[in-house]
This record gives structure tokens, C-alpha cells and sequence, in this order.
């Protein structure tokens, strides 16, 4: 692949998707666009760029996009989120919000969706805690391939070992030959939907919860500073977002602040000074002491 | 140092287990079958079990059963680790008092998961 090429890519990869290609990382575009280039029945990667810079089909665009994204997720991953979640989150909002009973979650790169089924699972286990309420739980992503899986709800046997409690496996998915599929019950909990999150939020809503984990990670921090600036707009005062393990807020925006003792969650900065009211909630104090 | 037992009738099994569980930083013992391994419990329990369930002279499941009667056999965390990857193995394994399922073939980010995942790690 020619220069010329390489900077078409990393532009056009910036400007749609905001994923930022480093000179080192050229290596991915051609192990990745290979076979994308062969299953269009184009030749070779040339091929692929003309045909992504002349417009006339924004297919091989988006096949392009979906091929340079980082999939990759588990259920449960890293844990220590999901606890948060179940032990301080979810009780904090039981009392704050029942006077309307609703809960709004979003999984902003829900991927393969084992981010938004975990948070279904641990709603799930409220049971009668949760009857009468209303929890949306909503799942975006940018790749259409990624999300037509986590509608699927079918995983691999590899996929389910990985942060998956095995009572969770038996309980929550059926087996279907060598996979294991989310059980419809489950599956209704969540709404899929396909999100670019460099697009305007306006037909989106508003969200108590955000999940926002390993996508700002691609960005610069522009990109990063402008996203956060619009999750924060469709946010209550009292909202909350979770970040990856590699992410934070600091340096990029100071519209939301970390949440002593609770790693990689953030809330909605306050013009007053003193802990909120979610962090003086028995439960999360509780959680974090 | 934590101890694991790996029961395995294969002995290549075995020496993968062992290789993976030695970097998680166990000290690992090794049984051919259930009998054997729980001689070995009966001698000295160990913190953790990996457990095959297809073995000669004596399977993973009696093995496990056995196991939770004797005297501080509640203690050591049950790993299954087997190629029987349906439901109903799965239930029986949690009901005769395992801790975690994993179904074969398996690779260290697995063993990793679940270890961690029962508080092993
Ligand atoms: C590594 S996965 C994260 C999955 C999950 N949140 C987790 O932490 O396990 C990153 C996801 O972000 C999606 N993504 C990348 N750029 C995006 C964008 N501009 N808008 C929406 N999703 C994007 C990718 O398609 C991919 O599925």
C-alpha cells in the first residue's frame, strides 16, 4: 500500500469513526483490509480505496470502519464495574428514582453485547426489588456485523468462559449445538440499535447510567473532550458514567469527576462542593468504605 | 503459596495445567484418577481442585462426592475442568458441590478467569 493510500485510510478512518491510526499500527490495515477487499471481490487494497474515495458506495466505507474496530469484549470484564453496579449503583437509584420507577441505562459501544446482557443479569437477580419498574437497557455500537451478534445473543463456548460465573451460563443461555445463545428473557431486556458516536445525541434521549468503556481509548483527545461533552448533556444531575480500565476523564473534560474510592466511575460535575447525594447514599458508602 | 490439585487421567492435560497454574503462582500436585486424588486429599487438602470428570477407577463426580464428605472437604475450591460441555453435566457437577465449570478445551486466560472469579486469585 502506497502513502497516498495510508493517509487516505487514516483520514477518512478519523473523520467517520473517529479511530486514530498510528504509523505503527499500518501493519492492522493491511491484515484487516485484506479480507474485506477479497469478500467484495475487489483486488487488493487499491481496489478498496478507490473505491472508498470516489463515494458511490458507502458500503465499502462502512465495511472498512467495521474491519478497523476493536471488538473485543467479555462478559464481566474486569469485574470490579459490575459490583459497583449491583452493590452501589443499582440500590442508589432504587430510592432516588422511586417516584417514576425508571431507569434508563446505555451501553454507548455495547460490541458483541456482553456488557449490556452482564447488566441485565445483575437486574435480573433483583427480582421482586425490580417488578413494577421500568429499566431500559440500551445497546449502540457503530458496526452493524457487531451488533446483528449481540441481537443473535449467540456465543462461542470460548466467549462464555471468559468472566461468565458458570451458575449465570446455565441459568441465563440455552445450548445450540457448540454455542451457548442468550435466553429470550434476557435478550428482551435489552434494545439494540446502530450509534456512531461522533454523531448528534439528539435522537437518543436521556440516560441515568452510561457505559462507556474501551472505545474513547481509539480517540484523540478532542474526540474524547467532545464525546464526553455530549454524554454529559443527555445526563440527569445525579447521572453516572463508567469508563474502561485504560480510561479517564482527567486532563480531557471537567464536566464529570471521579467518584473517590470507586475506580472508573464518574459523575455529572456539581457547582457545589461537598459529596452528592449518590455518594452519601448508605449503600455506596458502604461499597466504597 | 496456594496448592492446586490437577486430575487428569492425560497425562499431557496434566502437564499443560500444571505449566499455566505454576504461572498463577500454585504449588501443584498431581492424580491419574479419583481415587488417587483423594488419597492425596485425605493426606492433605489442598486449596484448590482441577477436576476431570471421565477417568478410570474413579470419575471426577464420585471423586468430588467423596471428597465433600471427609473431614474438612468443604474447604478446597472445585474447578471442574472436562470436555462434557452440556447442561445437565454442569448442574449435576454444581450440585455434587463444585465451584466452577470449565468446559474443555481450555487455555490459560480460562483458567485465569475462573480462578479468579471463585477468589482463588
Ligand atoms: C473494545 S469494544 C468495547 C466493548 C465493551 N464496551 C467492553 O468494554 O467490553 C469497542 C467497540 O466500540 C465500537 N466503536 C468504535 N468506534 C465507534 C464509534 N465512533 N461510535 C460507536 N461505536 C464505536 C466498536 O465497533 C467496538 O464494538
Amino acid at each position: 500500500m502506497g502513502p497516498g493510500d495510508f493517509n487516505f485510510l487514516q483520514e477518512m478512518l478519523k473523520r467517520e469513526s473517529g479511530l486514530v491510526l498510528t504509523e505503527e499500527k499500518s501493519y492492522l490495515l493491511e491484515s484487516r483490509l485484506i479480507p474485506v477487499a477479497r469478500k467484495l471481490s475487489l483486488n487488493g487494497i487499491e481496489e478498496l480505496v478507490v473505491r472508498a474515495k470516489n463515494g458511490t458506495s458507502p458500503e465499502v466505507k462502512k465495511a472498512i470502519i467495521e474491519a478497523m474496530t476493536t471488538n473485543e469484549s467479555f462478559f464481566f470484564r474486569d469485574i470490579k464495574p459490575f459490583d459497583i453496579f449491583r452493590e452501589a449503583t443499582l440500590p442508589y437509584y432504587l430510592d432516588a428514582r422511586q417516584n417514576t420507577r425508571k431507569i434508563k441505562i446505555w451501553c454507548a459501544a455495547a460490541s458483541s453485547g456482553q456488557e449490556p446482557y452482564s447488566l441485565a443479569m445483575i437486574l435480573n437477580e433483583l427480582g421482586p426489588k425490580i417488578a413494577g419498574w421500568n429499566v431500559d437497557i440500551l445497546g449502540t455500537d457503530i458496526s452493524t456485523d457487531i451488533l446483528d451478534k449481540a441481537i443473535n445473543g449467540l456465543y462461542t463456548q470460548f466467549e462464555v468462559q471468559r468472566g461468565l460465573p458458570v451458575q449465570n451460563l446455565v441459568k441465563y443461555f440455552d445450548k445450540e449445538d457448540e454455542h451457548w445463545r442468550v435466553k429470550s428473557e434476557l435478550r428482551s431486556m435489552v434494545k439494540y440499535r446502530e450509534f456512531n458516536l461522533l454523531d448528534s445525541f439528539a435522537t437518543l434521549g436521556q440516560f441515568d447510567i452510561v457505559f462507556c468503556r474501551n472505545v474513547l481509548i481509539y480517540f484523540d483527545q478532542e474526540t474524547k473532550a467532545q464525546i464526553l461533552a455530549r454524554i454529559a448533556e443527555c445526563m440527569p444531575p445525579d447521572g453516572l458514567l463508567f469508563l474502561g480500565g485504560a480510561e479517564t476523564v482527567l486532563g480531557i473534560s471537567n464536566l464529570f469527576q471521579p467518584i473517590p474510592k470507586l475506580r472508573g466511575v464518574y459523575e455529572v460535575a456539581s457547582k457545589e462542593s461537598g459529596p452528592s447525594a449518590f455518594m452519601e447514599h448508605p449503600a455506596v458508602a458502604a461499597f466504597a468504605s | 503459596m496456594k496448592s492446586c490439585l490437577i486430575v487428569d487421567d492425560s497425562k499431557v492435560i496434566r502437564m499443560v495445567a500444571k505449566k499455566i497454574l505454576q504461572e498463577l503462582d500454585f504449588e501443584t500436585v498431581e492424580a491419574e484418577d479419583g481415587q488417587v486424588a483423594l488419597d492425596l486429599c485425605k493426606n492433605q487438602m489442598p486449596d484448590a481442585v482441577l477436576l476431570d470428570w471421565n477417568m478410570p477407577v474413579m470419575d471426577g463426580i464420585d471423586f468430588l462426592k467423596n471428597l465433600r464428605q471427609l473431614p474438612g472437604g468443604d474447604g478446597p475450591v472445585v474447578v471442574f475442568c472436562t470436555t462434557e460441555n452440556d447442561v445437565n453435566h454442569i448442574q449435576e457437577a454444581m450440585e455434587a458441590g463444585a465451584n466452577e465449570y470449565i468446559m474443555k478445551p481450555f487455555d490459560g486466560e480460562i483458567i485465569q478467569a475462573k480462578f479468579a472469579q471463585v477468589g482463588l486469585l
